[in-house]
C-alpha cells in the first residue's frame, strides 16, 4: 500500500496550477513534435531542454513538461503516419503499414480515433506498469555497489544497439566515441585536465547538452538540406477528408484484445535496456500479425494493425522509463535525453532517487496519468488542429528549430565557442546517420562516462587494486553475462527480429 | 568504401587518443586505477570495432551529388559565422539573417524567405525574451 499512498502524494504535488498547465502545454507541443515529420520525441525534447533549464524551471515542472511532451509525441507520430504515409517519427513507422491504407479507403478519421485511444491504453497501463514495477527493481538496485554498477553501465552500452541492431561494430564505436568525449575535461578524482589540449573552454568538459542538442537537432537540418526537393522532404494533408471521428463500437470491441496483448508486448520492450518504443511497436505489430491475421488483410487497412503498434509504441515509452528512472540507466533515446535533463538539475537517477526526491518521481508518475487523459482528449476531438500543423511546410519549419536549438544552448552559457561545439557535433550527427551508426550510444556516452569511470575507480580502490572484484559477486556476473549475450545475441539471431523496413529508417530520428 | 574510410579514421582517432591517453599527467596522490586506464580501455574499445568495421563493411550509403554536399558545408560556414555574429549584430539581426538563409536554401523563394526570417527571429525573440525573459545576445542597438 506504501506505493499507492506514495501516488496519491504524487497528485497533490502535480494537481497545482502551475504543474498542470506545464503538462497541458507539454502535451499540446509534444503532440505537435511527433505530428510533424523531421521532428520525433528525442530531438524535440532535447531542443526543449536548454530551454526549460535557463528558463529556471525547478525539477519537478521541468520533468513533467518534458515527460509529457516525450508521451505527446508518441502519441503524435501516428497523426503524420495515418495521413501522409510518413512517419512522423520512428516508433510510428509501423503505423503507417495498415493506417495509410485505413485513410485511403475514407475512414481517416476512424484511424486516428482509434489509434488514439490505442495510445492511451497502451500509455495507461504502461504507467500503472512503472507505478509497480519501478518500486520493486530499486530493492534489487539498492543491492548494487559500485563493481554491479559498472557491469550494469557495460550492460546498457552492449544492449543499446539493440536486438534489431544491424551492425554491432557500429553500436560498439558509437558507445566508444561518447565515452571518449566524455573523457574530456578536469578528471573528478584526481584533478588533472585530460584532451584538453590547453584549451582553457575543454577543461570543463564537453556539455551534453550542447552535444545532444547538436546531434539530435542539427543534424536533422542537415538531412532536410539534403533532400530537399525530393519526396522526403514534403508532405501534403491538404487533400485528406477525416471523416466521422468516433470508431465504431463493433472496431472497438475488435481491437480489444490486440490493444491488450500490444501493451503487454509494449511495455516489455520498453523495459528491456536497449530498447525502445521503436521495438515496442514493431514487436507488437508482427506478433499480432501472426496471431490475428488469418484473412490477410494486415497491410491493407486493418483496424487491429493500426491498433497493435501504437498500443505498443506507447506502452513501451512508460516502460523505458522504468529503468530511466529505478537505475539511472535509460533503455531508449529519449530517456538518455530526460536523464539528461536531470543530471542538468543535479538530481542524479537511481534507487535513491526515490528515497531522496519522492517527490520528483511520484509528482512525474500522477503527472503522466494526468497527461495521459490531456492527450487522449486533445487527440480525438481536436485532431483536426494538429492536421492544421502539418500544412506547415519543412522550409519553414527547419530555420525555426535551427533557431530555437542555437538559441537554447546560448541561453546556458552565452558562449560562442559552445556554440561552435554544437555545430561540430551537428555534422558528425549527420556523417554518422548517413553511414548508419546509431546516434543514442553516442549520447549514453557522453552522459554516462564519467559515472561509469567514476564506479570502476571506486570498485578499485575499495579492492585496493585487485581486477577480480568486478566479477566477485553472482550480481555482477549476471549482469556480464548478460551483457554478453545482449551484445552477442544482434549478432547470431539479429536476422530473425530484425524490422523489414524501407531504407529511409535508418536516417529517422530514434526514439 | 565510406565504411571503410569510417574504419581507417575510427583507428587512427583510436591511436591518437590512447597516446594522448598516456601523456596524461599524473598527480602525486592517486586512487589504483589513475586516470589513464579508463580512456585507454576505451581507445581499444575504438580500435577494435574500427577494425571490425574496416574489414566487414555494410553496403555504401547513398551520398548526396557534390552540389548538395557544398551546400551542406556552406550552411555550416553559415552556422559559423552566426555563432561568431551573434555577441556583435545581436540576436535580432543575425537570427534573422540565418533562419531567411536557412528557408531559402531549404526552397523558399527569395522573397519570402526574407520574410520568413524576420518573422522566425521576430517570433523568437518575443515569445523567449519578452515573454519568457530568456537572455538573449544584446546587439548595438539592445536587441
Amino acid at each position: 500500500m506504501d506505493t499507492l499512498s506514495a501516488l496519491a502524494h504524487g497528485f497533490s504535488i502535480a494537481l497545482t496550477f502551475e504543474n498542470l498547465g506545464l503538462a497541458l502545454i507539454g502535451c499540446f507541443l509534444g503532440t505537435i513534435i511527433g505530428a510533424l515529420p523531421g521532428l520525433g520525441p528525442s530531438n524535440g525534447v532535447a531542443i526543449l531542454i536548454p530551454l526549460a533549464f535557463t528558463l529556471g524551471l525547478p525539477a519537478t515542472p521541468a520533468l513533467i513538461l518534458l515527460t509529457s511532451v516525450y508521451y505527446g509525441a508518441m502519441y503524435g507520430g501516428r497523426i503524420s503516419s495515418i495521413l501522409l504515409n510518413i512517419p512522423g517519427d520512428e516508433p510510428a513507422l509501423m503505423t503507417t503499414l495498415d493506417g495509410y491504407p485505413m485513410a485511403k479507403k475514407g475512414m481517416a478519421g476512424e484511424a486516428l480515433a482509434l489509434s488514439g485511444i490505442a495510445s492511451f491504453v497502451g500509455a495507461f497501463f504502461a504507467t500503472w506498469g512503472l507505478v509497480f514495477l519501478a518500486p520493486q527493481l530499486v530493492k534489487v538496485a539498492l543491492l548494487f555497489g559500485p563493481a554491479e554498477y559498472f557491469a550494469l553501465f557495460a550492460l546498457a552500452f552492449a544492449t543499446l544497439g539493440g536486438i534489431a541492431s544491424k551492425n554491432q561494430a557500429k553500436a560498439a564505436l558509437a558507445a566508444g566515441l561518447g565515452l571518449g568525449i566524455a573523457m574530456i575535461g578536469v578528471d573528478g578524482q584526481t584533478g588533472v585536465p585530460r584532451f584538453s589540449f590547453g584549451e582553457v573552454h575543454l577543461y570543463d568538459g564537453i556539455d551534453f547538452l550542447v552535444a545532444i542538442v547538436g546531434l539530435f537537432a542539427l543534424s536533422e537540418v542537415f538531412i532536410f538540406l539534403e533532400h530537399r526537393g525530393t519526396e522526403k522532404a514534403t508532405g501534403d494533408a491538404s487533400g485528406v477528408k477525416l471523416g466521422r471521428l468516433t470508431p465504431p463500437m463493433s472496431m472497438l470491441k475488435q481491437t480489444t484484445p490486440t490493444m491488450a496483448r500490444s501493451t503487454v508486448l509494449g511495455f516489455l520492450a520498453g523495459v528491456l535496456p536497449g530498447a525502445g518504443a521503436s521495438l515496442g511497436s514493431f514487436i507488437s505489430y508482427s506478433v499480432e500479425k501472426r496471431l490475428v491475421d488469418k484473412e490477410g488483410t494486415f497491410g491493407t487497412g486493418d483496424p487491429r494493425g493500426v491498433a497493435a503498434p501504437e498500443a505498443g509504441n506507447n506502452a513501451a515509452a512508460g516502460g523505458a522509463l522504468v529503468p530511466m528512472l529505478a537505475l539511472g540507466v535509460p533503455g531508449s533515446g529519449t530517456t538518455a535525453v530526460l536523464l539528461a535533463m536531470l543530471l542538468a538539475l543535479n538530481i542524479t537517477p537511481g534507487p535513491l532517487l526515490f528515497t531522496n526526491n519522492p517527490d520528483v518521481v511520484w509528482g512525474l508518475i500522477a503527472a503522466l496519468f494526468i497527461g495521459n487523459l490531456m492527450l487522449l482528449v486533445m487527440n480525438i476531438p481536436m485532431v483536426s488542429l494538429f492536421v492544421r500543423v502539418l500544412l506547415v511546410p519543412p522550409r519553414y519549419l527547419m530555420p525555426a528549430v535551427a533557431m530555437i536549438s542555437f538559441v537554447g544552448i546560448y541561453g546556458i552559457s552565452g558562449s560562442t565557442f559552445d556554440l561552435l561545439v554544437m555545430v561540430l557535433f551537428g555534422v558528425l550527427g549527420w556523417i554518422l546517420r548517413k553511414l548508419e551508426v546509431p546516434l543514442v550510444p553516442v549520447i549514453l556516452g557522453v552522459l554516462l562516462g564519467n559515472q561509469m569511470e567514476a564506479n570502476l575507480r571506486r570498485a578499485m580502490t575499495i579492492s585496493d587494486g585487485d581486477w577480480s572484484t568486478l566479477v566477485a559477486s553472482p550480481l555482477s556476473i549476471g549482469l556480464w553475462l548478460f551483457a554478453f549475450f545482449g551484445f552477442i545475441l544482434p549478432i547470431v539471431g539479429g536476422r530473425f527480429f530484425r524490422p523489414k523496413l524501407p531504407r529511409m529508417a535508418s536516417e529517422a530520428d530514434p526514439d | 568504401m565510406s565504411d571503410r574510410i569510417l574504419g581507417g579514421m575510427g583507428l587512427l582517432l583510436a591511436i591518437f587518443f590512447i597516446w594522448q591517453a598516456t601523456l596524461i599527467q599524473e598527480s602525486f596522490i592517486s586512487d589504483p586505477v589513475g586516470p589513464k586506464t579508463f580512456p585507454i580501455i576505451i581507445g581499444v574499445l575504438v580500435a577494435v570495432s574500427s577494425l571490425a568495421i574496416l574489414f566487414k563493411p555494410d553496403d555504401e550509403p547513398e551520398w548526396p551529388d557534390f552540389s548538395r554536399l557544398f551546400e551542406v558545408g556552406l550552411t555550416v560556414a553559415v552556422m559559423i559565422a552566426y555563432a561568431y555574429a551573434l555577441p556583435v549584430a545581436g540576436f535580432v539581426v543575425s537570427t534573422a539573417v540565418t533562419a531567411g538563409y536557412l528557408s531559402w536554401r531549404l526552397g523558399t523563394p527569395p522573397l519570402k524567405a526574407v520574410i520568413a526570417g524576420v518573422a522566425i527571429s521576430v517570433g523568437i525573440y518575443v515569445i523567449f525574451h519578452l515573454v519568457l525573459g530568456l537572455s538573449l545576445a544584446r546587439g548595438p542597438w539592445g536587441f
